[in-house]
């Protein structure tokens, strides 16, 4: 097997708050299509919510990850301070100039937006902290 | 103490495993130690990676290889 087999070496963590708005919705589509096209994983955040302690500890031991919020409220944010692990890439979806409500037909134009949006956090945070 | 490792084999894992009973033995724990390479098995403990070490079923690292101080201490606690 190769050397890199089987650990997720520069891989992106992808937590989203997937909440019951467009803009939580909004976040989880963006990380399914971010992980369909390789740009990172998404990642069970009810597990870290739940305590259970492999994905606790994922979360503390992966190198690069982003938690991406769909409103101020900050759900995402407030599990992973709970568990105690450190946020590294942050974004909150009504930061973007999109608007929180119950519309669940999701746009191509803000999917597409916020998936720009979390590589471009991603790349600002992991350039400036090398 | 049960102390399992996760990996389905490459020379990460491999290590990990080593520096576990290597850190075992040192310590003079008494402790079983299983290897899991199954990718079910490894699914179902929700790590994002491997390798990764669980001791009485609590996950204490993934992917990345502890050290053998660094199992020292939680097997010591």
């Amino acid at each position: 097997m190769a050397e890199e087999c089987c650990v997720p070496g520069g891989i992106v963590m992808i937590l989203a708050c997937s909440g019951g708005s467009n803009v939580g919705q909004l976040a989880n589509q963006a990380a399914v299509e971010l992980t369909q096209e390789g740009f990172g994983k998404m990642y069970c955040l009810a597990g870290i919510g739940g305590h259970l302690s492999g994905f606790v500890q994922s979360a503390k031991d992966v190198p690069q990850m982003v938690a991406i919020d769909g409103c101020p409220t900050g759900c995402a944010k407030a599990i992973l301070d709970h568990a105690e692990i450190q946020i590294r890439s942050y974004l909150v979806l009504t930061e973007l100039g999109i608007e929180k409500n119950k519309n669940f037909q999701l746009s191509r134009e803000e999917i597409d937006r916020v998936k720009i949006a979390v590589k471009e956090t991603c790349k600002k945070d992991y350039v400036s902290k090398g | 103490m049960d102390i399992k490792v996760l990996g389905p084999g490459c020379p990460k894992c491999q290590q990990t495993e080593k520096n576990v009973k290597e850190a075992v033995a040192e310590a003079a724990v008494e402790a079983k130690v299983e290897k899991v390479t199954n990718l079910l098995e490894i699914a179902k403990q929700g790590v994002f990676g491997t390798p990764a070490v669980i001791i009485d079923g609590q996950v204490k690292s993934v992917g990345k290889i502890p050290t053998k101080d660094e199992i020292k201490k939680w097997i010591t606690k």
